[in-house]
């Protein structure tokens, strides 16, 4: 067999749902862009070798890419624990990529054990002992799952050899520089300060009453779209912060308030300077915002 | 002086003239060429800084509203009060305005609550007192966040508070009270927080 150039990717499942795997699945250019590189090994894909062969070969790679949550032991794969395989191919990778909320924070799978279970270098925001030995050539994609184009256009730029500018979770500032409001078509009501009445309709703002984390929240999702046409707000769900090291947070349908005050402010924002600007936005009633946008006729 | 500074400052005279006169006269006897006379200015000159009588009503209740609200606002900034003292200093700056100025308080009440009509359009609703509300907004999201307060609706709580302290404005105001308004600033703090704790 010739020898292949192309760069190698490992791909490592710990215990997972598949999101990220499946949400990668469903980029429009996956097959392509696959081709570009050298899958050594995927749990769902045809791949160069078994996971035996993984673990028992040491094999090369250039990009580890890991998927779920890790716990030290008791996480096992072919009877070797999963964290320790992961943590040697990680010293071998130029880049190592945690994909998802659960092998970058820890996510879903955290909150059954958070003195054990966490994400590959991070335990919620705090780094652990695995960050200080591949914090260099460590970039966090989170999300729940993450989105197809944020792994997609990462392998592109690794391949492509750009230069990637990380946030202090290592997340890509190409993505996580944004937060999940900027392009919200419900931006109009969040600055009026019209609440939505109901989940799934087309009118109002869900950051007041129905739990949208959107305006703290870093992830581009308004900007390029889930599925290439919609978002969850979109669609009239809030935002559940999956990008973030506390996510998920309980309760994730309503708005913790202090005393009617979202809990929580905009990415930046003073609470004096939200409340100076909201009180008087909530004093005018905008009437085309209090109606229908579109009247459907009975 | 620069005329900017030269003109705020006597915008601001206007208003304090203003603001005496409404609250003792009240606002319908009240005329512009009063409020001139007070301050020695024409009558014509004070339309050059106030277009109409409403406007200056606004702009008066606006100006309460910030005087109120940079005091509570000093009070909220010093972290190391527990709720109890913060609430025990906010009956204090209430009490002693409506001693020392009791202009500002009577104002509120007399004109701001009596003559609804004149504070529309951009004194809509609670506009034109948002310095203040803002102040005792931050002052219940703190208190509930560091799990001193109750958690409630915002006007279940703000009317139990600033309505009390109306109430024991308007009373004193009327000469009611038995004893000085400030006696009773220990009696109500404790109340007040006893109310609204968590």
């Amino acid at each position: 067999m010739a020898k292949s150039t192309k760069l190698k990717i490992l791909w490592l499942q710990s215990i997972t749902c598949n999101g990220n795997t499946h949400s990668f699945f469903s980029h429009p250019d996956f097959v392509t862009l696959m081709q570009k590189f050298e899958v050594i090994y995927h749990p769902l894909l045809d791949s160069v070798y078994s996971l035996e062969n993984v673990i028992n070969k040491k094999l090369a790679c250039d990009i580890l890419v890991v998927e779920g949550a890790f716990r030290e032991t008791g996480m096992q794969k072919a009877n070797q624990e999963i964290y320790a395989i992961a943590k040697s191919y990680a010293k071998k990778a130029k880049h190592v990529i945690t994909v998802g909320n659960c092998s970058t924070f820890g996510g879903v799978f955290r909150l059954y054990d958070t003195e054990s279970i966490g994400g590959f270098c991070f335990n919620d925001e705090t780094p652990n002992e695995a960050y200080k030995l591949f914090k260099k050539k460590l970039i966090s994609l989170p999300g729940c799952p993450a989105h197809p184009r944020w792994i997609g256009n990462l392998l592109s730029m690794i391949l492509s050899q750009r230069q990637i500018l990380l946030d202090n979770f290592h997340r890509p500032l190409e993505v996580y520089g944004y937060n999940a409001h900027a392009g919200c078509p419900r931006s109009e009501y969040f600055e009026w300060k019209v609440d939505s009445k109901n989940y799934g309709h087309k009118e109002g703002c869900l950051f007041y009453e129905y739990g949208c984390q959107a305006p703290y929240t870093h992830a581009n999702c308004n900007k390029i779209l889930w599925n290439e046409v919609s978002s969850k707000t979109r669609v009239g769900t809030p935002c559940f912060g999956c990008t973030e090291p506390y996510f998920p947070k309980k309760d994730l349908w309503h708005t913790n308030t202090l005393m009617g005050i979202p809990a929580s402010m905009p990415m930046g924002v003073p609470r004096r300077a939200y409340l100076t600007i909201t009180g008087i936005a909530k004093s005018f009633s905008i009437k085309r915002l209090n109606e229908p946008i579109i009247k459907y006729k009975k | 002086m620069k005329a900017e500074t030269k003109r705020g400052k006597k915008k601001e005279s206007i208003i304090k003239a203003a603001l005496t006169l409404f609250s003792l006269n009240g606002f319908h006897k009240t005329t512009i060429p009063d409020i001139a006379r007070r301050i020695g200015m024409s009558t014509g000159n004070i339309y050059n800084y106030f277009a109409s009588k409403d406007i200056l009503a606004q702009e008066i209740i606006k100006y309460t509203s910030e005087v109120l609200g940079t005091e509570i606002r000093k009070i909220n900034q010093q972290e190391t009060l527990s709720t109890h003292e913060k609430i025990h200093k906010i009956v204090e700056v209430y009490f002693t305005m409506a001693t020392k100025k009791p202009e500002m308080i009577e104002y509120f009440l007399r004109v701001y609550l009596s003559h609804r009509e004149v504070f529309v359009g951009e004194c809509d609703k609670m506009i034109c007192v948002a310095g203040f509300i803002t102040e005792i907004m931050i002052f219940f999201a703190d208190g509930v966040e560091c799990g001193d307060l109750r958690d409630q609706d915002f006007f279940s709580a703000f009317g139990l508070f600033m309505g009390y302290l109306g109430g024991m404005a308007f009373l004193n105001g009327e000469a009611i009270l038995p004893r000085a308004l400030e006696d009773y600033i220990d009696d109500i703090a404790y109340n007040i927080y006893n109310a609204l704790k968590a």
